[in-house]
């Protein structure tokens, strides 16, 4: 039966999910209903942080989806989830239409500064949400389909694959800090005033883009654990434990590599989707290499190779910046180098190796 | 040597034989520039950073290197200068032609600022004499500087334009013959740009016949050239283009553009337009090798910052990100020497070498043996907890020290640059990094192909197991090859102090370029970091100024790329069974 397969087998993954349906539901009530004084008000600070940290899990379960389960560590996925955020960054870019501060009607403001006359070609049809949903799966999915057909192809694996991940990252925030790109250069896009008709600074569309955001997470993970489960799965985990015995056996490895790095890769792209409105912006800074180098630490904290441990990775470790960054700004970077070191040292399997160990013990 | 790629290629090893040729070109290249470099710096320039001149009485007065028959002064160069600021203005001309008479050192700079209008005196007895420049101001006697010149009551000498084209034929003459032979090439390059006159002509010729500086008497020939084309007879106007045809001054350009456009006679507009051509021939010539040399400047950067990592990686299959920070020590220890020794400015960059080395060695040792032991086998997990310690590095060095850039000063023997001519001009601390850079990997090689330590990482790198087994104790190799990459890196470091800005955030800026340099030269092979890095290093100088400097990366990026679809283990991959994983 398709639940017994996606989520009874599965208990670690069905508490994580059960989680995440409460805070979905919980915290957009206890935002709109509750008056501000009451003790169990949830601020709109903290309904954009959660909503951040539902993204961010959406991010690193996709990265989990090709590490854990398929062997591949991408060290660029960040690329990914800027995509599918400038995708609906210009979405919400066409939106703004004469409210902006040079009220032209097509044009953003970066374009006007740059004496531009026409919208260019790549941002025609952004005005319209169809299109703009449509891209935001399209250009991640054919930035992957291009770079990983070319990599997986050349049998690149292990160390280089990461080191081109890395580079193809970096290349791409080359890219989009120049002006002429189009893109808004190192300001990016923003400023945004509306989404869908609604205005975006209201708590009613702050809460429908978390209730959004929970949404897309379960969804998304409910359709790994339905790929993890399958029979691709299993060829999958071959393909991580022995790949070139999966070759001999029969199987097209390259295919199978491409389509799931390219699944994973529109997963990011509507994490980042989701997460630009919430934020307001969308910068080249997104594509730095560090933020990809990070959500791979958010998986190995939380727990490689079991999907729900990707997703309290994220917030685990989104958590402690948080505090961090706002506490004491100068041992945020120590204790982010720590952490990566002590999590590939001691905790291999993370933090839910941690609790399926006391569990062990427990039984006993 | 062309025997021996001759065997190679006959044998089908092209591995060797591309090794074989790579060398022969190398040599080849360090002939030309043995050979090539010190005749062309007999007559070239070295400038140094201005500095300004201090004048004292108690320099001897030194001789200008004119055979002519100058008289020494009746009456001293002092009290010639006390009247002459005290004079009339009719006066004054006669005097000024009788200090000119001097030798003295201080007179150029005093009569250069009596024609710009800086000399001032007051109405003591003896008048003070002072030059101002801007805030500073000196007297023009004893050189001493004031900062207050208030209390003086300083007025300035008066001069007519009478008088100030007597100081500017003056002047020209005397610095026409100046000693120094920068000072020489600006007198003639001021006339070739202000334009020449009967009485400067003559002053040319003269010195034309006895100037020994090659470059001064090309820009003498062009200003005479330059004169010639204002003639009336087209003959000499066609003498004076096909001189001008040699010559690689602005100004000959545009006057020969001018004469190709305006001139009466077609066969003087022919010649001029024939000449514009062959300049224009020698300036992309020109332009071309500055190219090539900044190519390969960076490319010896590139490879000093790759080559550790290489070492590393080609060993144990572990990528070093923390490379970069191991980088950025090595320049922070430079900065240290600078504080530590400030009086040993010209020295520093030589103690810098050995203690970057030891320092960033053992840095590396401690991270082999404190966490890189432990994940043995797990090249991915040794990639993120090497991230983690370049994060602490960072965060270390941005909390000892402050997070802005620190300033490292360079000795003076390596700053300056050569100027070829006017289109050419190398400097001379991309030069010396070359060089270093190549003197690195000759050492490196060295090390590897000679040494017992040599000896035993190639064992260990080829076949692990079959190294430990003939007793190689390959976790201490293991150690000692991250302590050599690491050191390597170090030196990489103090190099690039010398130019680049020293800061937490300088081995971000070389890290991802080192990946590219390991990733396309593969790393069976230190040649295969050199060609790798050197061609990186050219593509990516050629592509700038057509594509601007990030587009440039971006596109030695696709082409990395695209190259790795044929070659996925670069161009001089590992060999062996043992390699394959």
């Amino acid at each position: 039966m398709l639940s017994h397969r996606l989520l009874t087998s599965d208990k670690g993954g069905a508490l994580v999910l059960t989680l995440v349906a409460l805070a979905t539901i919980l915290l957009p009530l206890l935002h709109l209903v509750l008056p501000a004084d009451s003790p169990f008000h949830v601020s709109s600070y903290s309904v954009t942080l959660v909503g951040k940290f539902l993204c961010f899990a959406l991010l690193a379960l996709s990265v989990d989806l090709i590490w854990g389960y398929a062997g591949i560590l991408s060290l660029g996925h960040g690329a990914f989830f800027a995509l599918g955020g400038y995708a609906m960054g210009m979405y919400l870019m066409r939106q703004i239409g004469t409210r902006g501060v040079y009220g032209h009607a097509e044009l953003a403001d970066f374009m006007v500064i740059l004496n531009w006359d026409n919208l260019p070609w790549y941002w025609q049809g952004f005005d319209m949400f169809w299109f703009t949903v449509l891209m935001v799966i399209l250009a991640p999915a054919l930035l992957a389909l291009v770079f990983g057909w070319l990599a997986f192809r050349a049998r690149v694996t292990g160390v280089y694959f990461a080191i081109i991940t890395q580079a193809l990252t970096f290349a791409l925030m080359l890219a989009f800090f120049r002006n002429e790109m189009g893109f808004g250069g190192n300001n990016g896009l923003n400023d945004f005033k509306e989404i869908l008709g609604f205005d975006i600074t209201t708590r009613g569309v702050r809460a429908s883009l978390f209730v959004a955001s929970g949404i897309a997470l379960m969804l998304g993970y409910l359709a790994c654990r339905f790929i993890v489960t399958s029979r691709m799965g299993r060829v999958i985990i071959s393909i991580r434990d022995a790949e070139s015995r999966t070759r001999f056996s029969g199987y097209e490895v390259e295919s199978y590599k491409l389509w799931l790095f390219v699944f994973s890769a529109v997963l990011a792209g509507i994490a980042g989707a989701l997460y630009v409105p919430q934020v307001g912006i969308i910068n080249p800074g997104e594509f730095s290499p560090l933020n990809s180098i990070e959500t791979v630490v958010w998986v190995a904290t939380g727990g490689r190779g079991t999907l729900y441990g990707a997703i309290v990775g994220a917030f685990a470790v989104n958590y402690t910046k948080t505090f961090f960054t706002t506490w004491s700004p100068e041992t945020w970077l120590f204790v982010l180098g720590s952490l990566f070191v002590l999590v590939t040292l001691l905790l291999p399997k993370g933090i839910v190796g941690i609790l399926d160990r006391l569990r062990g013990r427990k039984r006993k | 040597m062309n025997l021996l790629v001759h065997r190679a290629l006959s044998t089908g090893d092209k591995g060797a034989a591309l090794q074989q040729i790579v060398r022969l070109v190398i040599v080849a290249v360090l002939m030309l520039l043995g050979t090539a470099v010190p005749a062309v710096a007999d007559e070239a320039v070295v400038r140094s950073p201005a500095e300004p001149q201090e004048t004292s009485v108690d320099d001897n007065r030194r001789r200008g290197d004119v055979t002519d028959s100058s008289t020494e002064l009746t009456v001293p160069f002092d009290d010639l200068v006390y009247q002459l600021v005290q004079a009339s203005l009719p006066q004054r001309a006669a005097l000024v032609r009788e200090l000119a008479r001097s030798r003295d050192e201080r007179l150029i700079p005093l009569l250069t600022a009596l024609q710009e209008g800086n000399l001032q005196t007051n109405r003591e007895v003896p008048p003070r004499v002072v030059i101002r420049q801007g805030n500073v101001t000196h007297d023009a006697l004893t050189g001493e500087e004031f900062t207050d010149v208030s209390h003086l009551g300083l007025r300035r000498v008066p001069v007519n334009n009478q008088l100030r084209s007597l100081l500017r034929s003056l002047l020209a003459q005397l610095n026409l013959h100046h000693e120094d032979v920068n000072v020489r090439y600006d007198a003639v390059r001021r006339f070739i740009r202000d334009g020449v006159d009967q009485e400067s002509i003559a002053l040319m010729r003269e010195r034309q016949v006895i100037e020994d500086s090659s470059r001064v008497r090309g820009a003498i020939d062009t200003a005479l050239a330059l004169y010639h084309l204002q003639s009336g007879d087209s003959d000499t106007r066609l003498e004076a283009v096909a001189v001008l045809r040699g010559s690689l001054e602005k100004e000959a350009r545009n006057a020969l553009t001018s004469v190709a456009n305006n001139d009466g006679d077609p066969d003087v507009r022919l010649a001029a337009r024939a000449a514009l051509d062959a300049i224009e021939g020698r300036i992309s010539f020109f332009r071309g090798v500055e190219t090539l040399f900044f190519g390969l400047s960076l490319g010896s950067i590139l490879l000093l910052a790759a080559i550790g990592l290489a070492i590393t990686f080609g060993v144990m299959g572990v990528i070093n990100m923390a490379h970069g920070e191991l980088i950025m020590i090595g320049a922070y220890t430079t900065w240290g020497v600078q504080v530590l020794f400030p009086s040993l400015i010209e020295w520093s960059l030589f103690i810098a070498v050995p203690a970057a080395f030891v320092i960033t060695g053992l840095v590396g040792i401690a991270m082999e043996r404190g966490v890189i032991r432990f994940l043995y086998g797990r090249p991915l997990e040794t990639l993120l907890a090497t991230f983690g310690i370049s994060l602490i590095l960072q965060q270390a060095v941005r909390t000892l020290f402050s997070p802005l850039n620190r300033s490292v000063s360079s000795p003076e023997w390596i700053s300056g640059a050569l100027n070829i001519n006017p289109v050419l001009s190398i400097t001379y601390t991309r030069l010396y990094i070359l060089v270093f850079g190549l003197l690195v990997f000759v050492v490196l090689l060295t090390v590897m192909k000679k040494t017992s330590l040599g000896l035993k990482v190639r064992a260990v790198s080829q076949n692990r197991a079959m190294a430990r087994s003939l007793g190689v104790r390959s976790s201490w190799v293991d150690a000692m090859t991250f302590g050599l990459g690491s050191g390597v890196a170090g030196i990489a470091g103090v190099a690039l102090s010398q130019i680049t800005n020293v800061g937490p955030n300088l081995g971000q800026a070389y890290i991802i370029d080192s990946f590219m340099v390991v990733v396309f030269g593969g790393v069976g092979n230190l040649w295969g970091t050199l060609v790798s890095a050197m061609s990186l290093g050219v593509i990516n100088n050629i592509l700038e100024p057509y594509a601007g400097a990030m587009l440039a990366k971006v596109l030695v990026l696709v082409m990395l790329i695209l190259f790795i679809q044929k070659k996925p283990r670069g161009l001089f991959p590992q060999k062996g069974r043992a390699a394959s994983d």
